[in-house]
């Protein structure tokens, strides 16, 4: 139990950090830009209480605005994608059932399973971001776009952390 | 009362989302429409942590800093005065300096957003205020928007709420350069009256007269004129000098006679 407590925390650190340090600095084709950080929502365990899923979804959106000078935009998107997770949690089905003490992962729920989780909920937060960072509507669809890049650039960096985290578990 | 309390604690799943986004949404609208400073409370956290992160970063671009700074130093040993053959003219006056420069370096910058900054490691302590210019050796940067005793935020010409003023150096008429958030390396040229020809390669300056920038200061070339039909004023596709994803050093100017002028201005507003 303690150990899903520190993990959590580490992972929340390190993806703070990466996101601000590294991944922020990284951009495909000039303006399309990962925000792995997300995985912690994604990666936080079924039986997670409700108000402290969206306390610590708050805490790392508000700690990534501070860094980046963007107060607000991170904390609004993050908040939302967490309020999304149980109902889409819920209304997405896996060939593996629900057993106390899974985690949501591949290993545990299968791929089909996460990679529909984490696009729906990676495309909610982008979608939150990008509308809020330009903050109209007049370019609705050249935002589309860069919204559904970096959907893509984010589901695949999710997925290859997965399965660095998952080999290393096999061992 | 109390079934209110029942109510809110069945539900509080959604209150309390509802109450974090108000609390972000008033962050975001704060921050979008007054220009909160903010840098103050959280400057010295962020900035410690990107100094250090750059303190070990810098180490591997050592190379290409130090070919453009010898580059630089060229170019200035070349504008100094000894530089200057002087002919027998009897009078010789040198201008008193009318902008100056304070080095600094780039902690960290964004390109990839709609509205990008930069922070940069000096402050209020160093002789920095707000509305000031920062370029680099190639060309035009920011405008420092908010500051801390030892860090500044540098809003980019990368913003899509940017309007710099600018020339085109050929024929000297006036633009504004905006980003429309699209690419890095290109922003457009906007309000060219219709009767000016431009080229792809011509130069296009700051124009002096906003002065936060001293005129002169290259801002990028003419990739695309767009001569739009049925417009009074024309496009064009600039592309940057400055590659906004490789910036380690730049300098902050400071306008001497900056207050002069616009306590000069501001009069004149009060006139009419």
């Amino acid at each position: 139990m303690n150990n899903i407590y520190i993990k959590n925390i580490i992972r929340f650190v390190v993806l703070l950090f990466l996101q601000v340090l590294i991944l922020d600095n990284i951009n495909f084709w000039g303006h399309i830009n990962p925000y792995l950080y997300v995985y912690f929502i994604l990666l936080l365990p079924f039986e997670i209480p409700g108000w402290f899923l969206l306390l610590s979804s708050f805490a790392l959106g508000f700690g990534i605005d501070i860094f980046a000078g963007t107060l607000g935009m991170h904390t609004a998107s993050s908040v939302l994608m967490a309020f999304f997770r149980p109902i889409v949690i819920k209304s997405i089905s896996s060939s593996k059932e629900y057993e106390a003490g899974m985690q949501p992962s591949i290993s545990d729920l299968g791929f089909r399973w996460f990679f529909t989780y984490t696009v729906i909920l990676v495309f909610i937060h982008h979608f939150a971001l990008f509308y809020i960072e330009v903050f109209r509507f007049s370019d609705f669809f050249s935002t589309l776009g860069r919204v559904i890049y970096s959907v893509i650039f984010t589901v695949i960096l999710v997925i290859i952390t997965q399965y660095l985290f998952l080999k290393r578990t096999k061992k | 009362m109390r079934q209110l309390f029942a109510f809110i604690l069945k539900h509080h799943f959604f209150f309390l989302f509802i109450l974090l986004e108000i609390f972000a949404f008033s962050l975001i609208v704060r921050n979008n429409y007054q220009r909160a400073t903010f840098l103050n409370s959280t400057g010295k956290i962020t900035g410690t942590v990107y100094n250090t992160y750059n303190n070990i970063a810098e180490y591997f671009t050592l190379r290409k800093t130090n070919n453009e700074l010898v580059d630089e130093n060229a170019r200035l040993r070349n504008s100094l005065s000894q530089s200057f053959l002087y002919t027998d003219s009897l009078i010789h006056y040198e201008k008193d300096s009318l902008f100056k420069y304070i080095g600094a370096k780039v902690i960290s910058s964004t390109i990839s957003k709609q509205k990008n900054y930069l922070m940069i490691d000096k402050g209020s302590d160093h002789g920095i205020h707000k509305d000031m210019g920062v370029i680099t050796s190639k060309g035009i940067v920011g405008t420092v928007v908010d500051i801390s005793a030892n860090f500044s935020r540098v809003m980019s010409v990368l913003h899509i709420n940017n309007k710099v003023n600018a020339r085109i150096k050929k024929n000297r008429h006036l633009g504004n350069m905006e980003w429309d958030g699209k690419y890095y390396r290109q922003g457009l040229l906007t309000d060219i009256p219709t009767h000016v020809r431009l080229s792809k390669g011509d130069t296009i300056i700051s124009s002096g007269n906003s002065h936060i920038f001293p005129e002169g200061m290259l801002v990028g070339t003419v990739e695309d004129y767009d001569t739009e039909h049925n417009e009074k004023f024309n496009k064009a596709l600039i592309n940057y000098s400055v590659d906004f994803n490789n910036l380690y050093y730049v300098y902050v100017i400071t306008n001497i006679m900056k207050d002069e002028i616009i306590e000069l201005e501001e009069n004149e507003k009060a006139d009419e």
